[in-house]
């Protein structure tokens, strides 16, 4: 029963970790803004498939609501705004591509290596819903300063926003 | 399942972020490069917390969104007013204050 479980965990993990790879590389390869924008959607649609996965409930939600319901939004704005482009663009990469590529490969080869050597076969033994009444009440007491604090910078950063995007 | 499984994706994001915010010469792209970045972040959070069956991950993962839409507020701000300034938003182009 058990086996089954981790079985068809397994096989949903692979399918949606495929998924957002490949989306990921799509977003900083494509040459069409609006489609970086809509493939950014469908990696940050994946993380919240994780999140269920590791029965994270309340952050897959909130993943939902703010990042696809606010953040891509607000991504699409700021393409109309800047008037780019829609279509294909030419010259959306700089001169850094293969630098940038090497870094990148390197710094994953490092991180696996790293990984692979310190968690190598650490399994979940189970894995518990938290939910969202549990989370709340850890923000509520044993985070409740930083959890303050977090609304504070929310509204600085509003209000920079306004302030910066004003037109005088 | 593995507890590496998730943390190679985190990885593999991390470093699929770290290529665009240094490949990307639009200011938009770059600012969705750091997203994939935090998200790769998230995962490896909430990962651990479900590993130890500790709430602080989730929590933290919260508070790492709320941060995230406030970097984006003002990232896209900041571009905008580039954007108005020089009528592009290529973050080549903003050298002023190279030697």
């Amino acid at each position: 029963m058990l086996a089954q479980l981790w079985v068809a965990e397994n096989i949903a993990f692979g399918i949606i970790a495929l998924t957002m790879v490949v989306a990921a590389i799509r977003v900083v390869t494509t040459r069409n803004i609006v489609h970086a924008a809509l493939y950014l959607v469908l990696v940050l649609a994946g993380v919240a498939a994780q999140y269920i996965l590791l029965a994270a409930e309340f952050v897959a939600i909130t993943q939902v609501l703010v990042y696809i319901g606010a953040i891509v939004v607000l991504f699409l704005f700021g393409i109309m705004l800047t008037r780019a482009p829609m279509g294909r663009m030419h010259d959306t990469d700089n001169e850094q591509r293969v630098v940038g590529a090497t870094i990148s490969v390197v710094l994953a080869g490092v991180m696996g290596y790293t990984l692979w050597k310190a968690f190598g076969h650490q399994q979940f033994a189970d894995i518990q819903v938290q939910t969202t009444q549990q989370v709340a009440n850890s923000i509520f007491s044993s985070y409740l300063i930083p959890f303050e604090v977090v609304s504070v910078v929310l509204l600085a950063a509003l209000i920079g926003a306004i302030v910066l995007a004003r037109r005088d | 399942m593995l507890l590496n499984q998730f943390l190679f994706l985190g990885a593999v994001l991390f470093c699929t972020g770290v290529y665009g915010v240094l490949a990307r010469r639009n200011g938009v792209m770059v600012l969705m490069s750091v997203e994939l970045i935090l998200n790769a972040v998230n995962i490896n959070l909430v990962a651990f917390g479900a590993y130890r069956h500790d709430l602080a991950g989730q929590v933290f993962a919260l508070f790492v969104i709320a941060i995230a839409a406030a970097e984006v507020g003002v990232g896209l701000a900041l571009v905008l007013m580039i954007y108005r300034n020089r009528q592009s938003i290529d973050v080549d182009d903003v050298d002023l204050m190279k030697g």
